[in-house]
């Protein structure tokens, strides 16, 4: 199972609708960041409208993947996190604090927009 | 007492089985979207506890009725190396994996009642449930 990665413009979307399994999830952190490399995308959003469940595991490789896309100079936001799911991350002690977020796609995009000037 | 069905636990993917079955089990039972994402998350620590420390075990999910409630009951049993130090991995951040070291502790303040026991070579046993409110 491969997540698909749309580019717009200098943007990569990516909307994960699928259940993610360790394996999925890590091969999504490869796919995003050589595709950041090959299209030299300047922004991604990460949409997780459609994931009901974020555990630990997840959690690391969503908020490594940030780390690493940071590290190419490419800025990465995620939007669309359930309230269930925001809940369940912080009782579980994961504060992802240095990840950006947005409410939905247009505002993740509108973040991207100002942050990055264009 | 109600029924009970279990998920095994030897490959990546019954991590993804077990969190499954789970969150049928509470939706079935009434639990609300939040608890659903409670006890799917807390279920899915268990098994990939499972899968990374023992490599094999077995996740039972039990429906447990007491006169004022009724609740799911998950039982993580695997009979890998074992815990030595029981405190030492129900403190938030602890890791021997390079994990976030959420697992444990997390999953006893997602869940109602939390209850380990575990011998050094012989295995561990999770039981922890949560209550329909």
């Amino acid at each position: 199972m491969r997540i698909p990665i749309l580019k717009l413009h200098n943007y990569l979307l990516i909307s994960i609708q699928t259940e993610l399994d360790d394996q999925t999830a890590i091969q999504f952190q490869e796919d995003l960041l050589s595709e950041i490399h090959r299209t030299e995308a300047t922004g991604v959003v990460i949409d997780l409208t459609s994931v009901d469940v974020i555990d630990s595991f997840i959690a690391k490789v969503l908020g490594d993947v940030v780390s690493m896309s940071d590290l190419m100079g490419a800025k990465v936001v995620l939007t669309g996190i359930q309230p269930a799911v925001a809940m369940t991350l912080i009782e579980l002690g994961i504060h992802l604090q240095n990840v950006p977020t947005a409410l939905d796609l247009e505002q993740g995009l509108m973040k991207l927009h100002q942050e990055l000037g264009e | 007492m109600g029924s009970q069905s279990y998920v095994t636990i030897m490959k990546e993917w019954d991590i993804v089985a077990a969190r499954q079955m789970g969150r049928d089990i509470a939706k079935n039972l009434g639990f609300g979207t939040v608890d659903q994402a409670r006890i799917t998350t807390a279920i899915s620590e268990l098994a990939r506890n499972i899968h990374l420390y023992a490599g094999e075990g077995k996740v039972c999910f039990e429906i447990v009725e007491s006169l004022e409630h009724k609740g799911i009951r998950v039982l993580a049993t695997d009979n890998g190396p074992g815990i030595r130090d029981l405190s030492q991995v129900m403190e938030d951040g602890f890791t021997t994996s390079g994990g976030l070291g959420a697992g444990l502790p997390g999953v006893k303040r997602l869940m109602d009642d939390f209850d380990i026991e575990s011998e050094v070579g012989k295995g561990t046993k999770i039981t922890t449930t949560k209550w329909v409110r």
